[in-house]
């Protein structure tokens, strides 16, 4: 291999690449320790409740839309992308919705018709 | 060092903003995602499809969790681990949050080294990563000796609900698998790193295709998004 074409390539490259500074890694991986270590002391202090619930909710999704945004670069990809993955997600949160009704339907049924005589 | 609102600048110089620009890309000739090579998009795509499967797993889960009438066995002691004498809830898979959460973070390290062609510390982040990923792995893999031995079957538990084990085996099961391939995925990258075949562009032995340190970057994608999915089984198999 020639070496105009690795230095071609290498300005190719230098345009779509994602390149940003080590620093902002650096800080994304400490926040996410610290949100693993909050997660952790929601059950380490047995929370519960609606308190315990949302907690775990919230720092569920800040380390989700950190590992992402940052880790994946989708903050820094095409919107076209960026939609096309985020968008069909919606149909999770459907089917998450629609599974609960049917669950506690299954729930109250069984409370109903196949629980032991007291 | 390069700005980082550089990329997009430099891709899109004119044109439609926002939902329009999705509109113009969506409409366009030829190709959706302009400047998003096929590599990156086929596996973002394969992401999503994942993202399906593990959404079924655990909406499978969530399912079954409703709809028992007997009591769901409590994460936090049935994976707690006794150290001199003092029970710690859930101790095990705290570690392993760190540790796959670590190996998330030296995974985005090399993919910078990658794009400096910084042949050498890319190789060795990604192989650190591929260590923190076997042993995640291994630890994985005490927690279910650790279970088996108590008497948590797919079909039984000493604790309550049956389903307790079949959704815990099939859901930590999967993403522990697909731990494993990422090591393997890693371990493949990371020679070719190594041996220098994204400076030189030596063609792949199954593709044909030139390498590119874009690749380091695809391997990245894969591995986060491992990570990914254990937040949302560390949060709502586990604390929840």
């Amino acid at each position: 291999m020639t070496q105009t074409a690795t230095t071609q390539t290498a300005a190719h490259g230098q345009a779509h690449t994602q390149q940003h500074p080590i620093k902002l890694y650096i800080v994304v991986w400490i926040l996410l320790f610290v949100l693993s270590t909050f997660s952790y002391l929601v059950d380490y202090f047995s929370l519960q409740g609606g308190l315990r619930y949302g907690l775990i909710l919230l720092f569920m999704m800040l380390k989700a839309g950190l590992i992402v945004a940052v880790f994946m670069h989708l903050a820094w990809e095409r919107l076209a992308l960026s939609y096309a993955i985020l968008v069909p997600l919606g149909a999770v949160l459907v089917f998450v919705a629609i599974m609960v009704f049917e669950a506690d339907y299954t729930f109250l049924n069984r409370i109903l018709y196949f629980s032991p005589p007291a | 060092m390069v700005e980082s609102t550089l990329p997009r600048a430099s891709a899109q110089p004119l044109g439609p903003t926002g939902l329009r620009s999705i509109a113009a890309d969506l409409s366009s000739d030829q190709r959706a995602f302009k400047n998003v090579s096929w590599g990156k998009a086929m596996m973002w795509i394969f992401l999503l499809s994942d993202t399906f499967v593990f959404s079924c797993f655990l909406i499978s889960y969530m399912t079954a969790r409703i709809s028992t009438t007997v009591p769901w066995p409590n994460p936090s002691e049935v994976f707690s681990l006794e150290i001199a004498g003092t029970e710690f809830p859930l101790l095990l898979i705290a570690i392993m949050t760190f540790i796959l959460i670590s190996s998330s973070g030296t995974m985005a390290m090399a993919v910078n080294f990658g794009y400096r062609r910084d042949r050498a510390k890319t190789a060795v982040l990604m192989l650190v990563t591929a260590v923190l990923g076997a042993t995640f792995v291994g630890m994985q893999a005490f927690e279910w000796t650790k279970l088996i031995s108590e008497g948590v079957r797919p079909w039984e538990n000493p604790w309550g609900a049956a389903q307790f084990g079949s959704t815990f085996f099939m859901i930590t099961g999967f993403h522990g698998t697909h731990v494993t391939f990422g090591v393997i995925f890693l371990l493949i990258i990371a020679r070719k790193v190594w041996r220098g075949d994204f400076d030189t562009e030596r063609r792949g032995f199954f593709t044909s295709r030139k390498g590119r340190y874009e690749a380091v970057e695809i391997m990245g994608l894969y591995w986060h998004f491992v990570d990914l999915v254990w937040v949302f089984i560390f949060a709502l198999f586990y604390l929840w």
